[in-house]
């Protein structure tokens, strides 16, 4: 009977975190180069955070013609206007800045619907006022802060504060890998890209909890192995389940991104990437920071599986 | 050993069939649907704007403007009272910003009884519970010399906010109604905020017209003695009149005598009809008892005068009576074409709205990109479950199997879930339902890597399979929980699409914790008892 591949040989040792002077410096680099990203380049921010006017248009005609559209919208003088391309020949996105009033924000698409007259269908049409635009960005800073508190406090309960902050600083991590791309790509940032970031952080952190999970077990079954050693055996132990899982996670989102169509294309890809550089920091992140933390073996960890088995035995019941 | 307990097995069998009765209306078209038996859940998944199409309005009741003509009726009471008590007084006048009216009272002698007769006309706000509830709609106090200062409290100015938005959904509804699409939705959302969700609506321009009008209907006199164009160049309105612009193209100026007599509150119907003489579309309307006696008198005091007819500050026309009417109905001719006096009859018909609704956010979709994203999120999510029940097969066989079919029974549940709580499927949730497949598996692959552990650690093939099950659990619930606590947080932080994909992700991830550990273990105890393998195939 077919009992399927092994793609992870069970006997792998890696020395994950023997290595940990040069993953400190990638790690420090993937952290940090975002920032500067974001600080020379800067976001593409979309119409969500900065107010404005989005308008996705078809036109008939089979290719659009977009100097002719440019001039008719440029024409009727309201501040800063892009237009380009979107997915098909015949569609186009007209990107309207801010205006200075809600009203004026308003008129701005009547105009605009007026100078493109009934030959073209307006497939979307988004307008984001001055209010609503600064409530998302406290909003959408608040959840990812927000998220994040939570999830410190339950590692705190389920296991030590040392696995809370290794879980922390890798998402951390994370979180600025995903504004990188956002920035280097310069995709669209908006409230799906909060969502995307706030996946990430939830998905990403089911891995460390798992690699977590087998730290914590090995601490009590090797008393005295060397704690580099022991790191790299838990990664190892679940190392296959590490590459299953994020395998079958990305080759699910990668199909959004090849057919998901332009609408969610920014947020798919934001998830794989995620999903790729969420993998790296389980490894190379959380849980060799276990070493600088230096994780407790005696005391807490006594309390932290008598509550991990009740709460075994609570789901199972 | 693989102890599975008859109700257990009853309870598991009879949620997934549960699972799969609701979520069947799915799979199927309407027409289909309406031919099977009633007994069957016929609740299909409510598809979210951006996938059916449709307008998402956000508008703002200006606060400052409702705050500004409340202050003008209060001004207006204490002009009243103060009269009726023959009091003099000097310096009446209201503040906005400070949200107060004042006024002095010339005599001193005055001041007592002008204190205690401003000071009724606060009234307590609320549910008044005997009247101990203690705050008023606003305040009276003395200030300074003979001064007296009217504020409107906290208090007041909530009560009359939510009045006024209360008021602002059902106006909104009657005109959203005239539409005619099916399951519109109108919400409050915080203080002074009203959420319009329209499905299927193409002419998005059409419905912010009509929710934008305030809708307030005068009927007033032209004042014969003004010539309005002479007016309109000087500026100088006598203060009696009110220069208004006429709704057509260019603007026709009008002095208007300010008095209104007869509103619009008064109209106890309007409909678009046609005008029996010239063919032309008007709107009839009939006034209220009490509306048609005044109407009446009006019109026989000024037979040969203009009056106008005025919305919103502008004059719709501006017709010479003929005779008096005093039937207590009538009719607008504007030059209206069929829609226009539509959506004037609809208009009249919902009344005013309380203050002027503002546009903060909107999003439209049309259908057509609302087509296109179905297809495409259909291709992706089959795409996606297709290179992951592959794979799953590939890494483990069998095991990997009953992993799929147990990914499918998820896949189920969730659209059966969906179905019954009538939520929302968006295009982002569609995209969650895809990475609940990633997750859902997830908890398989822990199971059966545990498994594949205690198998190498020497154990029989029921008991690894006993362990890994037991062992993985902790994990599962832990790396689950995780990820149910910032999928709450997107929910909470959510509007729209991304609330769709925080439903249908939380969904998963809570159907996957069950078809992950108890459906596969049900399949693998049953496959194990009946095959007895000497080896466990994993």
């Amino acid at each position: 009977m077919f009992t399927g591949f092994h793609f992870i040989p069970p006997d792998t040792r890696i020395g994950f975190v023997k290595l940990r002077t040069i993953s400190w410096v990638i790690s420090a680099l993937l952290t940090i180069a975002p920032l500067l990203l974001v600080w020379k380049v800067g976001l593409n921010y979309g119409i969500d955070f900065q107010g404005g006017t989005l308008m996705e248009i078809q036109t008939t005609e089979s290719a659009a013609n977009i100097a002719d559209i440019r001039a008719k919208v440029h024409g009727l003088n309201l501040g800063e206007v892009q237009i380009q391309e979107f997915g098909a020949p015949n569609d186009v996105l007209i990107r309207i800045a801010a205006q200075p009033t809600e009203k004026e924000q308003q008129d701005s698409i009547a105009k605009v619907k007026q100078v493109l007259g009934d030959d073209v269908e307006y497939r979307r049409v988004e307008v984001v006022g001055p209010t609503i635009s600064s409530e998302l960005i406290s909003g959408g800073t608040l959840a990812v802060v927000v998220a994040m508190g939570a999830i410190l406090l339950y590692i705190w309960f389920r296991f030590e504060w040392q696995f809370a902050v290794a879980a922390i600083a890798s998402l951390v991590h994370d979180v600025t890998g995903t504004i990188g791309l956002y920035s280097a790509l310069q995709l669209e940032f908006n409230l799906s890209s909060i969502a995307a970031i706030l996946t990430i952080i939830g998905y990403s952190l089911n891995d460390k909890v798992v690699i977590f999970d087998r730290i914590r077990e090995n601490l009590r079954k090797y008393k005295k192995m060397p704690l580099t050693e022991l790191l790299d055996l838990s990664i190892n132990e679940t190392l296959s389940r590490t590459v299953l899982t994020h395998v079958t996670t990305f080759l699910a989102m990668m199909a959004f991104v090849i057919v998901g169509g332009e609408a969610i294309y920014g947020f798919s890809l934001a998830m794989v990437w995620g999903i790729v550089i969420g993998a790296y920091s389980s490894i190379y992140v959380a849980a060799p920071l276990q070493l600088i933390l230096g994780v407790r073996r005696e005391g807490g960890t006594a309390t932290a599986p008598a509550k991990a088995k009740a709460a075994g035995a609570a789901a199972r019941a | 050993m693989l102890h599975f307990p008859q109700w257990k097995l009853i309870l598991v069998i009879g949620i997934v069939v549960a699972g799969i009765v609701f979520a069947l209306p799915n799979v199927f078209p309407r027409a289909t649907m309406e031919n099977m038996p009633s007994w069957l859940p016929h609740k299909q998944v409510h598809l979210g704007l951006d996938l059916q199409g449709g307008a998402h309005l956000l508008y703002q009741l200006d606060e400052n403007e409702m705050t500004e003509d409340w202050l003008g009726t209060i001004r207006d009471d204490v002009r009243e009272t103060l009269r009726k008590n023959r009091i003099p007084y000097i310096d009446l006048m209201q503040n906005v910003a400070e949200r107060t009216v004042s006024v002095k009272i010339r005599e001193g002698g005055d001041f007592d009884k002008a204190y205690s007769e401003l000071r009724k006309l606060s009234v307590p706000v609320g549910g008044t519970l005997g009247g101990f509830s203690g705050a008023h709609n606003f305040d009276v106090d003395q200030s300074g010399d003979n001064g007296i200062v009217l504020k409107v409290t906290e208090a007041g100015l909530t009560q009359r906010m939510n009045s006024a938005i209360q008021a602002s959904i059902e106006t909104i509804r009657r005109r959203v109604d005239a539409f005619g699409t099916t399951e519109p939705s109108i919400q409050r959302q915080g203080r002074n905020r009203v959420l319009v969700q329209v499905p299927g609506i193409s002419d998005v321009e059409r419905l912010k017209k009509l929710i934008g009008e305030t809708g307030k209907l005068e009927f007033k006199l032209v004042d014969p003695s003004a010539n309005a164009a002479q007016l309109a160049e000087s500026k100088q309105v006598p203060p009696d009149d009110d220069l208004l612009y006429s709704t057509s193209t260019p603007p026709v100026p009008y002095a208007i005598k300010k008095e209104t007599l007869v509103s619009g509150e008064s109209l106890v119907d309007a409909q678009p009809s046609f005008d029996q003489r010239t063919g032309e579309p008007v709107v009839t309307f009939r006034f209220d008892a009490t509306g048609a006696k005044r109407f009446g008198k009006v019109t026989q005091e000024n037979v040969g005068l203009p009056f106008a007819i005025v919305l919103d500050g502008k004059v719709i026309s501006a017709p010479v009576i003929r005779e008096p009417i005093l039937g207590g109905s009538g009719q607008i001719s504007g030059r209206f074409n069929v829609q226009e006096a539509n959506d004037l009859a609809v208009l009249l018909r919902s009344g005013a709205l309380p203050a002027k609704l503002t546009v903060i956010e909107e999003r439209t979709v049309g259908a057509s990109l609302g087509a296109d994203s179905i297809a495409a999120g259909k291709k992706a999510a089959l795409l996606g479950l297709m290179l992951v029940v592959l794979f799953m097969f590939a890494a483990y066989g069998l095991f990997g199997l009953f992993a799929n079919i147990a990914l499918l029974i998820n896949i189920a549940l969730i659209f059966g879930v969906l179905s019954l709580i009538g939520s929302t499927l968006t295009l982002p949730g569609i995209a969650g339902i895809v990475l609940t497949m990633g997750i859902a598996v997830d908890a398989n692959v822990l199971i059966n890597e545990r498994i594949r552990e205690e198998i190498r650690a020497g154990k029989s093939p029921f008991a690894s399979v006993e362990a890994g099950y037991t062992r993985a659990m902790s994990t599962i619930v832990d790396s689950n929980v995780t990820t149910l606590l910032s999928t709450l947080v997107l929910f909470w932080l959510g509007s729209g699409p991304v609330r769709g994909f925080a439903v249908t992700l939380s969904i998963g991830i809570l159907a996957s914790m069950f078809t992950a550990v108890t459906v596969t273990r049900l399949m693998v105890v049953y496959w194990m008892r009946w095959a007895r393998p000497a080896m466990v195939p994993i």
